[in-house]
């Protein structure tokens, strides 16, 4: 089996417009989350988000390239730029063959639909931009990525969900291992802050009208964000011998289904799949030192989370880490398994651990090291990243610095 | 509105040329405008927008639709017929 390393990555959140901006955002414990501007907000019952504010796609595209690129497609684009650019890879016509692309995302171009059924529906227009549908569909930021950088290999979309991008970079990661390709571009990216998109999450009531809080006995809830992030995931040998950069190491990758509950989160399938990333990646739980944290402030998560934490560490849950960025930057939904990713390179390689910020009051249902507030400094060898969906899909990705 | 059918149609295809109304000539094919076919569709789409028309083309079989995209002169044709057939 061949080593999986990472040897670039980038971001856009609301915290930053770059890997390295939200890196450093997250390092100081900033608050990304605030109040919406959007059309109808006022229609809205929730009116907070983690939105990328004074964002203008002109700033970066061409009117050319913005009537085909949804905003999930930017977003998605700026980050495989940086993150080619921090790997220094040249894709050659033969790597070109060898190398692919994929993308998590849970709605695609909901911008693109959101404005098209407002013009055929309360407009009453009989007549839509024909780029419609490749703007809006779910693999159109993968095509992109592919075709900007000829990535001609393996080249999809995963949507499950909040565990998208982990599913994504699961595959990535298999891919390489495999042997079946020596670079994937991988993560996932989501721009579900529009109206249609606000009021569907409105409708579950399980949104925070004022801020999130994992794991703080005084969480009220989830809320959104969005953005994406990108990462170049390459073959370990082809990485050693043009001599570049290795982030980290991906040592390990589990997934599985609860097969329970279409929305409520299931102890066994989060402990399942946590324990599968350990053994997929041959640790024995104590070597774990941080976890970032699905945490996306819910009651029924934050709580499940924990639990399949203590069924799977044992006494070692008291000495590791768990926090939830979700405090920080809001829940990407499915591009959120990958900017989460950067909290756990951060920790390996910069001895920084992300803080759960917003954090109140204890609940003893969550009684582990949240990180509350603060970032630590803190050496830490290995670090797991957990992304656990709605329909009960969940996604471990193990990590190991380098 | 007081451009011209001709004026409208040679500014739409130079938007999705990307080069100045001055530029394109009028026996000129969209194939040296540079013109793919995702640009036609967009530039069909900005016809219909501007003129409120429905241009009988069809993106499958582009040479069997009544709409003549053999240059920019058949095209400007084309659109006045459709305009003229409005009554607008």
């Amino acid at each position: 089996m061949k080593r999986v390393v990472i040897t670039g990555q980038g971001a856009v959140s609301s915290l930053g417009m770059s890997a390295t901006a939200t890196m450093e955002g997250m390092r100081e414990g900033r608050l990304g989350i605030s109040d919406l501007v959007m059309q109808d907000v006022e229609r809205l019952s929730v009116k907070i988000g983690g939105q990328i504010h004074g964002y203008n796609g002109a700033d970066y595209f061409s009117r050319q390239e913005l009537v085909l690129y949804d905003k999930f497609t930017q977003f998605a684009l700026l980050s495989a730029k940086e993150a080619m650019a921090q790997s220094g890879l040249e894709i050659s016509d033969q790597l070109s063959l060898r190398s692919g692309v994929i993308m998590g995302t849970a709605g695609g171009g909901l911008h693109t639909q959101d404005e098209n059924y407002r013009n055929v529906y309360e407009a009453g227009k009989n007549r839509v931009h024909p780029f419609v549908v490749p703007r809006l569909m779910n693999n159109a930021a993968a095509s992109h990525v592919s075709m900007t950088y000829n990535l001609q290999g393996p080249s999809y979309t995963v949507a499950t969900a909040c565990a998208s991008s982990n599913h994504a970079m699961g595959q990535a990661f298999h891919m390489i291992r495999s042997g079946a390709t020596y670079v994937m571009l991988t993560g996932g990216s989501e721009s579900m802050l529009v109206f249609g998109g606000i009021k569907a999450w409105e409708g579950l009531r399980v949104m925070s009208k004022d801020a999130c809080r994992p794991f703080s006995a005084t969480r009220n809830g989830m809320v959104q964000g969005e953005g994406a992030a990108v990462f170049v995931f390459e073959e370990y040998e082809h990485a050693k011998a043009r001599g570049a950069d290795i982030l980290a190491e991906v040592i390990g990758f589990a997934m599985t289904s609860d097969a329970t509950d279409i929305v409520t989160p299931n102890k066994n399938g989060a402990a399942r799949a946590i324990k599968g990333a350990l053994i997929d990646a041959g640790l024995n739980g104590d070597e774990v030192g941080y976890i970032n944290a699905h945490g996306t402030g819910t009651v029924a998560n934050d709580k499940t989370e924990c639990a399949a934490v203590r069924d799977v560490f044992g006494a070692h849950s008291d000495s590791l880490m768990i926090s939830s960025t979700k405090s920080m930057h809001g829940h990407l939904i499915g591009g959120t398994g990958a900017v989460e990713l950067l909290a756990c390179v951060m920790a390996l390689r910069d001895g920084v651990i992300a803080p759960t910020i917003g954090y109140e009051q204890l609940d003893p249902a969550c009684d582990l090291d949240v990180v509350p507030n603060v970032a630590r400094d803190a050496k830490v060898s290995v670090a797991l990243s957990n992304a656990f969906a709605f329909g009960g899909l969940n996604a471990v990705l193990a990590l190991r610095s380098i | 509105m007081s451009q011209s059918v001709q004026d409208q149609v040679v500014a739409i295809i130079a938007e999705q040329a990307i080069m100045d109304v001055s530029e394109v000539k009028l026996d000129a094919t969209l194939d040296e405008l540079g013109i793919d076919s995702l640009g036609l569709v967009e530039a069909v789409f900005a016809i219909e927008e501007t003129f409120d028309v429905q241009v009988p083309f069809n993106a499958n079989d582009p040479s069997d639709s009544q709409f003549d995209i053999s240059n920019v002169q058949s095209m400007i044709k084309a659109v006045e017929r459709l305009v003229a057939a409005t009554g607008n």
